[in-house]
């Protein structure tokens, strides 16, 4: 693998995490790691709109004025959410179900926005959804590390499976949005400690 | 009296950052200095003050089922366009933020300088299409989605205030290297957001 | 690069024209058949609640209007407690009458109690006309409930199973709302659920089965343990039932139910 594409696709997992370095998407990755479940959902539909997001910007960015960027990108990227929130309503309802509440947060997810406009407006399509697969794996990594944390010591089970013993009292603040900026603090803490080129200089 | 409730219910009891974590990724990235902090804040009231009204008119006018009555008559009944309420609003968004950056740049230079660098970032600030989800879904009438969309962004620029102002403070602590900016900021925003949980309990 | 301004123009309203017209398009062409899903999730939902049919079981629309023979609906008065026999209860939508002028009315209006509580859940106007389901499968008779609510996020619709006593709940059911996964989506949680069951409705001519704030229970005969971190959601559900079971809603209805079954 040439050095470019390698750290294009590794990158994003560590040293350029989209959550702990670029301050991206945060508010899902709050909203939706209460469990496992639900996010391996999340990633699951995000990975899946903003490798599109990105191909289609990236596609089409010659073509884009650069005074009407941002709302070309967010039609492209709400049309792109609301056709498949119709396609599972009509033929997976269960699972549409479910992932009602994510439609809203994956639009606004400043992942799919900041990746677009960062990157898919100046490079070619093929390279653009590498990236778009490439950051949605580090937002995945967190996000199911908290998941896992979160639901590990808030409700005692993983994806439905006890754990911890019966007499196990649930930590009621992993469940609450406060443990998971705790939970995420202290990642960012371990990461930069592994390396320390990521700190910042205050 | 229904209005000055929500609008303190909008500022404390259901603040849009510290109880509902939107507009997150902005909030933590933009807070350094209380100045920009502030800057960033007034851009939000600012983009929320109007968008939520604006899209509550178009509920109402367009979107909402029978809603097209002005238009087409007693066919209206049939029509529901609601379906495209989410692509309408962020759309209805993207182009405020961008004629507000357009305004800025061509009528106050110096307001550009400080502010035009965040206003992009407005728009996919979650607080502002939260805001009008939010407006949708309790069905605000018109001058109650005016009040809602302002104090909504007035409790936004309060929280960003306050954790600007106590980051930097942080600036003359001795916190661990690899803790220092971003990690030692997500510590502070969740022992803020326990402390905003005061105000959960109250009913207006 | 440089657009010129005609240029600009035409972009955007082509953009907004394809945008608009692929997300229209798919709808119009899907719409029937998310509308059937909707309608069949409804029903299966009513058959779990009334406990005709487990929770790991999804049956066909077939299978479902087999088990719907045992199901009639009728729809009632809601001052009166009296059937209507001129409105089609498969066709009566309760929500959509209650926003009508002629066939709902304010909150505003209502007697304090229901008002407040109206008020906490934001719901603003009640219908005139309510649905009943009377579920008639020997050994598992009882009456299903539509009720509605604001919680945090979303409007929680779902439905109560009540004895033909009108006095015990047989379970309850939320068959749409966007609450977060996790914390106020966990209605949806077959255990917390659980805890519905049994639990006595009225004492003393007031709904009693209540919803209480995590680890608050008193009284297990009436109050349900609210969920950890989704306090809102959890007394959303509680005022529901509070306020559709109570005067302005099924309350009427209930009481002409225990004059007849002493």
């Amino acid at each position: 693998m040439k050095q470019a594409t390698r750290q294009l696709l590794l990158d994003p997992l560590h040293l350029q995490n989209p959550i702990t370095l670029q301050v991206l998407g945060i508010c899902s990755a709050l909203a939706i790691t209460t469990t496992v479940e639900t996010a391996l959902l999340m990633c699951g539909a995000l990975t899946f709109v903003l490798v599109c997001s990105n191909t289609i910007v990236s596609l089409i960015r010659n073509l884009i004025p650069g005074s009407v960027r941002i709302i070309t990108q967010l039609a492209i990227i709400s049309s792109l959410v609301m056709i498949a929130d119709e396609i599972l309503q009509a033929y997976f309802y269960s699972l549409a179900k479910e992932l009602t509440v994510f439609v809203g947060l994956i639009v606004t997810n400043c992942i799919v926005m900041g990746r677009a406009e960062a990157f898919a407006m100046a490079n070619p399509p093929l390279r653009s959804a590498l990236d778009g697969l490439a950051n949605s794996m580090g937002y995945n990594l967190v996000l199911i590390g908290v998941g896992l944390i979160r639901e590990l010591f808030g409700t005692g089970k993983v994806l439905g499976y006890s754990i911890f013993p019966d007499g196990y009292e649930p930590n009621g603040l992993m469940v609450l949005s406060p443990g998971a900026f705790l939970i995420i603090g202290i990642f960012i803490w371990i990461q930069r400690s592994i390396s320390p080129e990521m700190n910042e200089d205050s | 009296m229904e209005l000055i409730n929500i609008a303190l219910k909008a500022m404390f009891v259901e603040n849009m950052a510290l109880a509902f974590f939107l507009g997150m990724c902005s909030f933590l990235a933009v807070s350094k200095k209380v100045d920009t902090a502030m800057g960033l804040g007034l851009a939000v009231i600012f983009v929320l003050g109007i968008t939520v009204p604006l899209n509550n008119l178009i509920r109402h006018f367009l979107l909402q089922e029978g809603a097209l009555e002005w238009l087409i008559g007693e066919k209206a009944e049939e029509v529901n366009l609601s379906f495209l309420s989410l692509i309408a609003y962020i759309a209805t968004i993207a182009a405020m933020v961008q004629i507000v950056e357009m305004a800025i740049d061509k009528f106050s230079p110096a307001l550009y300088a400080t502010l035009g660098v965040f206003v992009p970032l407005i728009a996919v600030n979650c607080a502002i299409l939260g805001g009008s989800l939010f407006m949708a879904q309790r069905d605000y009438t018109f001058s109650e989605s005016v009040v809602y969309g302002i104090s909504g962004g007035v409790g936004w620029l309060l929280a960003i205030v306050a954790l600007a102002a106590i980051r930097e403070k942080l600036r003359y602590s001795n916190v661990p290297a690899s803790l220092r900016g971003l990690g030692i900021t997500f510590i502070t925003t969740g022992l803020m957001a326990m402390a905003f949980q005061i105000f959960g309990g109250i009913q207006l | 690069m440089d657009f010129s301004n005609r240029y600009i123009l035409g972009f955007s309203l082509a953009l907004c024209l394809i945008c608009a017209t692929a997300v229209s398009a798919l709808h119009e062409s899907v719409v029937e058949k998310q509308k059937a899903n909707a309608i069949l999730d409804k029903q299966i939902n009513i058959l779990r609640v009334a406990g005709l049919l487990d929770s790991e079981t999804t049956p066909s629309q077939s299978e479902v209007d087999v088990m719907f023979e045992d199901v009639d609906a009728k729809v009632i008065n809601q001052a009166t407690g009296d059937t209507l026999h001129d409105q089609n209860p498969w066709q009566y939508n309760a929500l959509k009458a209650a926003k009508a002028s002629t066939s709902g009315v304010d909150a505003s209006e209502l007697p304090s109690g229901p008002r407040a509580l109206a008020k906490q859940i934001q719901v603003k106007r009640l219908p005139k006309s309510l649905i009943v389901y009377e579920v008639q499968k020997p050994g598992k008779e009882c009456l299903v409930l539509p009720i509605w609510g604001n919680g945090l996020w979303s409007l929680l619709q779902g439905f109560v199973a009540i004895d033909l006593s009108g006095n015990r709940v047989i379970g309850i059911t939320f068959f749409s709302h966007k609450e977060t996964a996790g914390l106020g989506g966990e209605i949806d949680n077959p255990e917390w659920k659980a805890q519905w069951p049994g639990k006595i409705l009225f004492k003393d001519g007031a709904v009693a089965a209540t919803v209480v704030k995590k680890g608050a229970v008193k009284d297990p005969t009436i109050q349900v343990d609210g969920i950890a971190g989704a306090t809102i959601t959890s007394l959303a559900v509680g005022r529901s039932v509070h306020l559709w079971l109570g005067e302005s809603g099924y309350g009427p209805f209930l009481n002409k139910l225990q004059e007849v079954t002493p």
